[in-house]
């Protein structure tokens, strides 16, 4: 007799490696398919953070005593972990933030501002997120800039003619996004920024979705800013990542003013202190950093350097890449469903529509499968326009997913598709 | 399909969602208003024409998910040809229904909402009360001489 072999249902990080993957969700076992809006935390790494909140913690940057060492240690030993992971030149170029969307507005506010002039350009795509949208058009409606954004082909590529087509002496700042959250659309970082740094054009890539997913070398793409969001890369909430190019940092005046930020501060005169302090005014989230360090731990093992990291990540974007082709197979043979994002380089994300079922109502029913998934417009309501469709339900791959989460997936969009007929 | 299920996406919802009912344009209205719920992008606009404290002619149209969609088709065929007043008073009703906290505060009415009961499902699943609710606020707003209603 021959035997059906079972289908191969391992993930790469173990589903048991993140609590709360183990819950029920309305008495089913849970399928998480929404790690692009956040990701899942390792215990390892939670538990870490609470050992440290326990042990030694502290301020940073300001006693002298034992404890602020050690917490001022831990804290900088994760700076240099994110300078390994995004390959950067210097550890002075990586600031803490308290999200991706406060890194883009630091760089809006503190560096394009006061340099933009009426009639200056700022190049988007019609991928962006609105937190790479409107941090834009609040500076560009402070300073008289204009906005443009560059066009998509239906498949959800950029439209690499279009985009050069809007690159002129006008445009000061280029700011795209690396991965799409809303399509898994892969952008080529390095050919853009290359195209817009030969109008002189500043460039600011947002990583919200890559870091997670793909290795990212900020000195190859030649990123003059690079943004990270961590509570998407199975890390804690509250902590984002800002790179910048040395020399544009330090030329660039502070964000916010507070405590940390400054060498000496007199009611007449304030002076302000070196990279990366001077953009890390305040208390930083301490225990959202030092779980960050931990988190990449987690994801690289001990003692990893940027060549393990970088083999670690490449396997996990290959390996949500094949999760991903095994879903839209099985998504495709469902009559009237229809796939949005057909790129050639994509990433771990499934958007998708079906005929006569409301994303919304899809999201409700899944739901009550114990399949997680997003349903809306995803922050991008100008692509959502652009695709001609109001909302999209998004099933997003990460490391722990397996092929198991896909069939769960399928059948639960094919039991929605028998209720709406 | 799981209980739950069944009782949200009701035969009298799944009806009205596929056979919209009062849907359209209105081209002599007196009263509109547009609904916009920004956290999913559900759009619904309400034309009314009133005439001596009379609803004589209501329409929707937009786009949404099933249960919006459906909220807004079961109104139309509630308020066409009611006086205000008692629209109004319906509007409240449906409130009550809808948000009340107090599971028989809510259920006071039921017997008076006829097929609109169906919307009860939504009780269960508070992201999705807004939904049910989005036509019910942009009539609300319409009457009331305001152009953009919203949920929240």
């Amino acid at each position: 007799m021959i035997q059906e072999l079972p289908k191969i249902s391992i993930s790469l990080f173990p589903k048991s490696d993140f609590p709360n993957l183990l819950t029920l969700v309305n008495g089913q076992p849970l399928a998480y398919l929404d790690s692009a809006a956040s990701a899942q935390k390792p215990h390892v790494a939670t538990e870490a953070t609470s050992m440290f909140v326990e042990h030694q913690y502290a301020n940073v940057h300001r006693g002298v005593h034992t404890l602020s060492q050690l917490a001022t240690d831990a804290y900088e030993r994760v700076r240099d972990q994110v300078k390994v992971v995004l390959n950067a030149a210097d550890r002075n170029e990586i600031i803490f933030t308290k999200g991706c969307t406060e890194s883009v507005n630091l760089v809006a506010q503190s560096f394009a501002r006061p340099m933009l002039r009426p009639g200056d350009e700022i190049l988007l795509t019609e991928l962006e997120h609105h937190s790479n949208i409107v941090p834009w058009q609040l500076v560009a409606q402070a300073t008289g800039a204009k906005v443009v954004a560059a066009r998509i082909h239906d498949n959800g590529e950029l439209d690499l003619e279009d985009f050069k087509s809007k690159l002129n002496a006008n445009t000061k700042i280029v700011a795209f996004t690396h991965i799409s959250n809303a399509l898994g659309t892969i952008l080529p970082a390095k050919e853009l920024t290359a195209m817009a740094h030969a109008v002189g054009a500043t460039v600011l890539i947002d990583g919200a979705q890559s870091g997670p997913h793909a290795a990212i070398d900020v000195q190859d793409i030649g990123a003059d800013f690079y943004v990270l969001s961590i509570h998407k890369m199975y890390g804690p909430t509250g902590v984002g990542v800002l790179f910048g190019k040395l020399n544009l940092l330090e030329a660039m005046p502070p964000y916010q003013g507070g405590g940390s930020m400054i060498r000496s501060v007199s009611f007449e005169e304030t002076t302000f202190a070196e990279l990366p302090a001077k953009f890390e005014a305040g208390t930083p989230n301490i225990a959202g950093v030092v779980g960050l360090g931990a988190t990449l731990d987690y994801i690289a093992g001990k003692n990893w350097n940027r060549e393990t990291w970088v083999n670690r990540i490449s396997e996990i974007g290959d390996y949500e890449a094949t999760v991903r082709e095994y879903g839209v197979s099985l998504l495709a043979e469902i009559d009237g469903l229809t796939v949005h994002g057909d790129a050639e380089e994509m990433a771990g994300i499934i958007s998708f529509t079906v005929k006569n079922a409301h994303p919304h109502d899809l999201g409700t029913i899944l739901d009550q499968h114990g399949v997680a998934v997003r349903a809306g417009h995803h922050c991008c309501q100008p692509l959502m326009h652009r695709l001609g469709v109001p909302a999209t339900a998004r099933a997003s791959i990460a490391a722990y997913n397996d092929l198991e989460d896909m069939d769960r997936l399928a059948a639960a969009v094919q039991s929605a598709k028998e209720l709406f007929g | 399909m799981s209980w739950d299920l069944r009782d949200l996406y009701q035969e009298t919802i799944l009806d009205h969602q596929k056979h919209p009912r009062g849907k359209g344009n209105l081209p002599d209205a007196t009263h509109s208003a547009t609904g916009f719920n920004p956290l999913c992008g559900d759009k619904v606009t309400i034309q009314l024409r009133i005439n001596d404290g009379k609803i004589d002619e209501i329409r929707f149209d937009g786009e949404g998910c099933a249960i919006c969609m459906s909220s807004a088709s079961m109104m139309t065929v509630s308020l066409q040809g009611t006086p205000v007043s008692d629209a109004e008073d319906l509007f409240q009703r449906i409130q009550k229904f809808l948000t009340a906290n107090d599971e028989s505060a809510a259920m006071e009415d039921i017997d008076s909402l006829g097929d609109l009961a169906a919307l009860g499902g939504v009780r269960r699943l508070p992201v999705r009360i807004k939904c049910a609710n989005l036509p019910w606020h942009t009539f609300n707003s319409a009457v009331h001489g305001e152009q953009n209603a919203k949920t929240e």
